[in-house]
């Protein structure tokens, strides 16, 4: 009859643990629930960066912090050479069209290609300021693109989705946000 | 033979001692060195986020660049290493910085090994005095001495 020590015993529930943990995680990212290289914002809770973009040249418009209060607001990071970008982009246009005040921030674009691909796929956006420097971005944490943010009537953003919003993400994250925030 | 094995030699020791590599390129490089060395040390600690596993001095990618000439752009402007450092974690998280700030959230990274460690130690501390409080085995009865001593006769002539 074996001994059951404890000094055995701890590590063995520790690694039993451990390894659930790890199977949790594993088990996540295999089906898509989870991408380990997404990073949860450092602005959540915060008030949206004070920045002014001038609008993209040859539209009206521009984006300032203040056109983010006031209401619930989507923020879109986007560039027309973005492949992810082309791929979200009838989501962006479908909430719009329901009503969602979405606006955009054009991301390191020539104004030209920038008007050619909203003409092609469409406008969303209410307002557009165009971040040719891509400074603005970086006052919003932003790393990869597409990236998109919401933001509360008070001015403070709430949520930021790494990648192209897919139709699952619509589902699961993104209109339960705004339908909270909206009450 | 000898001719190629002197064209490896060479290879391998122009790789080894040539600089460390980094991906800053020349029109990023300020005029005062002591800055552009404070932006290097500085860029060397922050990751790039697009791979993640890089500091945005090694990392070819744009927003590396964009963050390199941030760093550039502030300490230009006056700013001290932890403002500039303060200012990028800021926006983008602690998980910019390479190395990882010390708070009751990361405690346990920084003080997890040792505490393996530690405790590993008394695991074994507490086994081996386990080992040496085993009771010694019975001695052998008679029959049993002769039958070893009988055995290791054997070998000794086999």
């Amino acid at each position: 009859m074996v001994n059951i020590r404890p000094a055995v015993v701890i590590p063995a529930i520790v690694f039993l643990a451990i390894t659930a943990v790890f199977g949790l995680y594993l088990y996540q990212i295999g089906s898509g629930q989870k991408n380990i290289s997404d990073l949860p914002s450092a602005l959540i809770d915060e008030q949206v960066p004070e920045f002014t973009l001038p609008p993209i040249e040859g539209m009206a418009g521009g984006l300032t912090a203040a056109d983010l209060r006031g209401g619930v607001a989507l923020v879109n990071v986007w560039a027309s050479w973005c492949p992810p970008c082309r791929v979200e982009h009838p989501i962006l246009m479908r909430l719009a069209r329901e009503g969602v005040a979405v606006y955009g921030i054009n991301f390191k674009d020539k104004p030209e290609d920038a008007k050619a691909f909203l003409a092609r796929f469409g406008n969303p956006y209410r307002k557009i300021g165009a971040d040719r420097s891509g400074r603005a971005a970086i006052e919003w944490g932003v790393y990869g693109y597409p990236e998109t943010f919401i933001v509360d009537r008070g001015g403070r953003i709430r949520y930021r989705h790494i990648g192209p919003i897919m139709p699952r993400d619509l589902e699961t994250t993104i209109t339960p946000i705004l339908n909270r925030l909206a009450k | 033979m000898k001719a190629g094995a002197l064209v490896v030699l060479s290879i391998v020791a122009a790789a080894a001692l040539s600089g460390p590599v980094s991906a800053v390129e020349p029109d990023e490089i300020l005029a005062d060195p002591v800055l552009e060395a404070r932006a290097r040390d500085i860029s060397r600690n922050l990751r790039c986020l697009v791979c993640q596993n890089q500091s945005i001095d090694d990392s070819n990618a744009d927003l590396a660049r964009d963050l390199r000439i941030l760093v550039r752009d502030r300490l230009v402007a006056g700013e001290s290493n932890d403002q500039v450092i303060a200012f990028i974690a800021a926006r983008y998280g602690d998980f910019v910085l390479l190395r990882p700030p010390f708070k009751p959230t990361t405690w346990l990274l920084w003080l997890g090994p040792g505490i393996v460690f530690v405790l590993g130690a008394m695991a074994t501390f507490v086994w081996f005095r386990r080992r040496a409080g085993d009771p010694e085995p019975p001695p052998l009865s008679d029959a049993e001495e002769r039958a070893l001593g009988a055995l290791l006769d054997d070998d000794g002539r086999g």
